[in-house]
């Protein structure tokens, strides 16, 4: 494979991950997985009324 | 938890509040200078006929002093902090943790000391003459270890996105300062780059364009997506959103650079390509600022009380501002007209005073307290007088400079239409910008009393409180001997 082929290749392969990141970050499966990783900077903190207000939050994530 | 259990593992805080304290320092020489080579331009005199004092040697080190002393120390601080508390255990080094601090304030001082004499490579923002420049990248290899090691022996499952944005710009800094720095020493002070002619600009602006990207970017994006969702109490409007960033911004900000070449030797397929790049950037920084604004929705009203919340907020607009002033400014036609100009440096000061130091004082008002073991700042009445200082001084800084720049570029691009020649000689375009400069200084001025009023906060703040101490719960080995440990650490 030379040079410009290798480019052409690699520049496609660039934009197919990019898609597959996308993909990736807005199917169902990992919505679950991200509200947790959302939510984790709070786990050093007692339990208050955080909890409301981000319920009304994490469903965002839904759209 | 007064009381130390066999369990639990102490986070290391210490080096998190020697940069914080070396933050509030290097912030204000850093804008002292500044200010300095502001008044300077207005008149030439205060350089006092002393070689060490003109404006040539103090502007690397006011850019210097900004980029690498407050903005790095805020960046090595705050991910220190930050990996430690989302990893939920304690950094991999302590002892590595303290030579990444004092080895990074000896680069400091030397930058300090070897600016001032002259000594310089030239290179914009890696002036650093090449003992420095290792002496930088040992630093930086330590820093690697520290926070990649700390991620490792992380007892999440989850890598929390300000880490990545973090680990983005500290592997990214290591590549870019490594492969710009090549240089053949001849002497202990003075070496030549290794790279010549269009090669050797290319090299330097995929560097200097990087440096700005993640650095003062993708690092400060790191912060941005701890601090404002803790400050706010509530989780980042989208994770998901926040992982297509990530990508999206790392992917496209590396080919951003030759949009500081337009019009130069430098290929023009490569200039081209370098503007088309950095428009589409527009995308992936507004995603991004949203992401961070939008984090407040439903909860607006916090920012009439919270004046930290206030500093990080609008940093983020002053962050969209400059990332879709960036992009046009990159068009090669607008790019013809605002080059070398003033318009330039008020871009990157929108971005600097805005962006990146808006961002890092709100962070640190959260952080002293907490680090300090108290509950707020010695006086929240301060933190919104400084907010007010910073933003007037902000925005006096960078209308003076879009002012003067646009007419410069006007000026400079006049010519007379009988004969073509030019309108005006580049001294008038230079009398003609004196009393914008002023106001640049004015607004200077402004800015270093507010970082001057933070600085009395925090000294009464920590003089109030005393070191916090705090823990967290050590994984449970999983050849532990005791079954009881399983049911005590959780």
């Amino acid at each position: 494979m030379d040079y410009i082929t290798w480019r052409s290749f690699y520049t496609v392969l660039v934009f197919v991950l990019f898609i597959g990141v996308v993909w990736w970050a807005y199917s169902k499966s990992q919505k679950k997985n991200f509200d947790e990783a959302a939510n984790s900077i709070f786990d050093d903190e007692q339990p208050s009324s955080m909890t409301s207000d981000s319920t009304e939050q994490e469903s965002k994530n839904n759209e | 938890m007064s009381q130390t259990n066999p369990l639990q593992i102490e986070y290391n805080l210490k080096v998190v509040r020697q940069f914080a304290i070396a933050t509030v320092i290097w912030g204000i020489i850093g804008m002292a200078v500044g200010v300095l080579i502001a008044a300077q331009l207005i008149w030439p005199e205060l350089n006092f006929e002393t070689p060490w004092l003109t404006y040539s040697r103090l502007r690397p080190l006011h850019t210097n002093a900004v980029i690498f002393a407050f903005g790095t120390s805020a960046l090595m601080g705050t991910s220190f902090y930050v990996v430690q508390k989302t990893c939920k255990t304690a950094l991999f080094s302590n002892k590595l943790a303290s030579f990444v601090f004092w080895g990074w304030q000896a680069v400091i001082l030397a930058a300090v000391i070897t600016l001032p004499l002259g000594l310089t490579s030239s290179k914009e923002y890696a002036e650093l003459e090449w003992p420095i420049d290792i002496l930088i990248a040992l630093v930086w290899v330590a820093y690697i270890i520290v926070f990649f090691g700390t991620l490792v022996k992380r007892t999440t499952s989850h890598i929390y996105v300000a880490n990545w944005f973090y680990g983005g710009f500290i592997v990214t800094i290591a590549v870019l300062h490594i492969v710009n720095s090549m240089a053949v020493p001849v002497s202990f002070t003075k070496s030549y780059s290794l790279y010549a002619g269009a090669t050797d600009a290319m090299v330097q602006w995929w560097y200097g364009h990087n440096a700005v990207g993640f650095l003062l970017t993708a690092g400060f994006l790191g912060m941005m997506y701890y601090f404002v969702p803790k400050q706010a109490e509530r989780p980042v409007y989208s994770y998901r959103l926040s992982v297509v960033h990530f990508w999206a911004l790392i992917s496209l900000y590396i080919w951003a650079g030759p949009h500081h070449l337009h019009y130069t030797a430098l290929p023009d397929w490569t200039q081209s390509l370098g503007m088309v790049m950095s428009v589409i950037l527009f995308v992936p920084s507004w995603g991004g600022m949203i992401n961070g604004i939008m984090t407040l929705s439903g909860a607006w009203h916090k920012l009439k009380t919270d004046p930290i919340l206030r500093f990080l907020i609008v940093s983020l607009s002053f962050y969209g501002m400059s990332t879709f002033e960036g992009p046009m400014m990159s068009i090669k036609s607008v790019n013809a007209l605002s080059h070398y100009t003033d318009w330039t440096v008020g871009h990157v000061h929108s971005g600097a005073l805005g962006w990146v130091a808006m961002i890092t004082i709100g962070s640190m008002y959260y952080l002293i307290p907490r680090l300090w073991n108290q509950t707020q700042m010695h006086n929240v009445r301060w933190i919104n007088i400084h907010f007010w200082l910073h933003t007037i001084g902000v925005v006096l800084y960078i209308v003076a400079l879009w002012i003067s720049g646009v007419m410069q570029g006007l000026m400079w691009r006049a010519v007379n239409a009988t004969d073509g020649t030019l309108t005006y000689s580049f001294v008038e375009s230079v009398v003609a910008s004196y009393p914008f400069w002023f106001i640049r200084f004015v607004g200077g001025l402004f800015i270093v009393a507010g970082m001057v009023l933070m600085a009395v906060n925090v000294y009464r703040t920590i003089r109030a409180g005393k070191p916090t101490v705090e823990y967290v719960n050590a994984p449970v080995a999983t050849n532990s001997p005791a079954p009881s440990a399983a049911t005590q650490s959780a």
